[in-house]
């Protein structure tokens, strides 16, 4: 399906459905797609599920959303950081739900959803409390504990530049989530500085590939 | 490593302070590893590392070869470090996504990860990431798959809590990070060698053999000496 190149972060972020999963892209704000966020925040989907590495940062982008009380539910490997006192606070007051997952499962599970793997034996956290209930098996002597994809219904990143197809290109480790978010939604929506005219970028050098990206959007703040 | 591997005692030498050990973590990277620091203390070892010492630094959010902490004007909001911490690159330096970056590491593929720890069992396991209080957040970033995932993995920490509690002990009271993933221990009194029979002093440092076992309730045993 072709690309939507969209004129604002408001049309980019249109149609997210209430209870919808969000990948939402960034570690720290690296990457972080804060627009695309302000504009979820303006377009009013709630009772959301948001997948990220973090559960906010001060006042604004998803610790804004969360400040909403948009978000019934965070799946993240690090919520806990000196300036997360949003999520903090909602979290100790019960009313946000939490999955800590380790960072590399995170990024693996939502790797196997976008190439259509049904599940898979990781040796991360064998014996620690992030594998109580889980099935474990062993496997040429080595314990593995099985984890599950995690789809979202719609991925919010940010990169650095798309063609007017949708490739996408990143900046040192902004890149991050991103490439693997963007094949695990079922609507994927980058938010990016430039947009140059197809043929423009390198091929050699794109990250995402264009099969993966439903909307673009340029923005003027730094991604 | 300990050139001779056996017990060498240093009781007019320390305790050891931060710096001091992470020198002598840096002493024993072998020449031209690829090497995860964690956040914290650990990451203090990239000061004591030689030049020539042809060591390449991951940070699991996607790059290798990393260089220093960013100087004022080198500060470029899209490369940091894990701790989020702007950095920098050194030449030959590459970039790559979460799920290659966390698949180099599950992989075997990094020689060394240097992590901090609230404590460490006698055979290897490791408590990092959660101290279990009712009303803590757990958190646990990268931690259980460094854990698992480097060649060697070794701790720096102080050999004591700040309440006096040994913090190499025979059984974890915190909650795992990983089980008898914990190759050596660098401490401010001694650095151990630790395996499924249980940790072996290397060194001492501001303290002898006997005081520091004496201090310990953990199956211990010198370097190349018989079991005690």
């Amino acid at each position: 399906m072709t690309v939507q190149v969209c004129t604002d972060a408001d049309e980019a972020v249109a149609g997210i459905s209430d209870g919808s999963t969000v990948l939402v892209g960034g570690f720290g704000m690296a990457g972080m797609p804060v627009e695309l966020i302000d504009a979820l925040i303006r377009q009013g989907a709630s009772d959301l599920t948001v997948v990220s590495n973090n559960a906010g940062n001060g006042d604004t982008g998803l610790a804004a959303l969360l400040a909403k009380g948009r978000v019934r539910r965070v799946v993240c490997s690090f919520p806990r950081q000196s300036d997360s006192w949003v999520f903090d606070r909602l979290y100790r007051e019960g009313r946000i739900q939490l999955e800590v997952v380790p960072q590399g499962t995170l990024a693996e599970r939502m790797r196997a959803a976008g190439a259509g793997i049904g599940a898979f034996f990781c040796p991360t956290g064998v014996g620690t409390p992030l594998a109580e209930g889980k099935e474990t098996r062993e496997i040429d002597g080595r314990t593995y504990v099985l984890e599950y994809p995690i789809k979202g219904d719609v991925a919010l990143i940010g990169a650095h530049t798309a063609d007017r197809m949708g490739n996408l290109v990143y900046r040192k480790t902004a890149r991050n989530f991103g490439p693997v978010m963007a094949t695990a939604a079922t609507t994927v929506v980058a938010q990016v500085r430039d947009i140059v005219e197809t043929g423009a970028l390198d091929p050699e050098t794109v990250v995402t590939p264009s099969i993966y990206v439903d909307r673009i959007v340029r923005t003027e703040v730094a991604v | 490593m300990n050139p001779t591997d056996s017990l060498v005692e240093n009781p007019g030498r320390g305790p050891l302070g931060k710096d001091e050990m992470a020198a002598i973590v840096a002493r024993d990277i072998p020449h031209g590893s690829y090497v995860n620091l964690g956040i914290g203390q650990p990451t203090r070892v990239a000061d004591h590392l030689p030049d020539g010492s042809g060591v390449v630094l991951h940070t699991e959010n996607g790059l290798l070869n990393m260089g220093p902490a960013a100087k004022p004007d080198e500060v470029d909001p899209d490369l940091t470090n894990a701790g989020k911490i702007p950095v920098t690159e050194l030449p030959g330096a590459a970039y790559f996504h979460h799920a290659d970056s966390f698949a180099m590491m599950r992989g075997g593929h990094l020689d060394v990860c240097v992590l901090g720890a609230f404590q460490v069992s006698a055979t290897g396991d490791l408590a990092n990431w959660h101290t279990g209080a009712p009303d803590a957040i757990p958190a646990v970033g990268g931690a259980m798959d460094l854990a698992i995932g480097a060649k060697k993995v070794f701790v720096m920490m102080s050999l004591f809590a700040k309440d006096g509690s040994p913090k190499l002990v025979r059984e974890c009271g915190y909650p795992l990070t990983g089980l008898g993933c914990v190759d050596r221990v660098y401490t401010d009194l001694a650095t151990f060698r630790l395996g499924p029979e249980g940790a072996t002093v290397l060194e001492t440092f501001g303290i002898g053999y006997d005081d520091l076992a004496a201090r310990l309730d953990v199956p211990l045993a010198p370097a190349n000496g018989a079991p005690r």
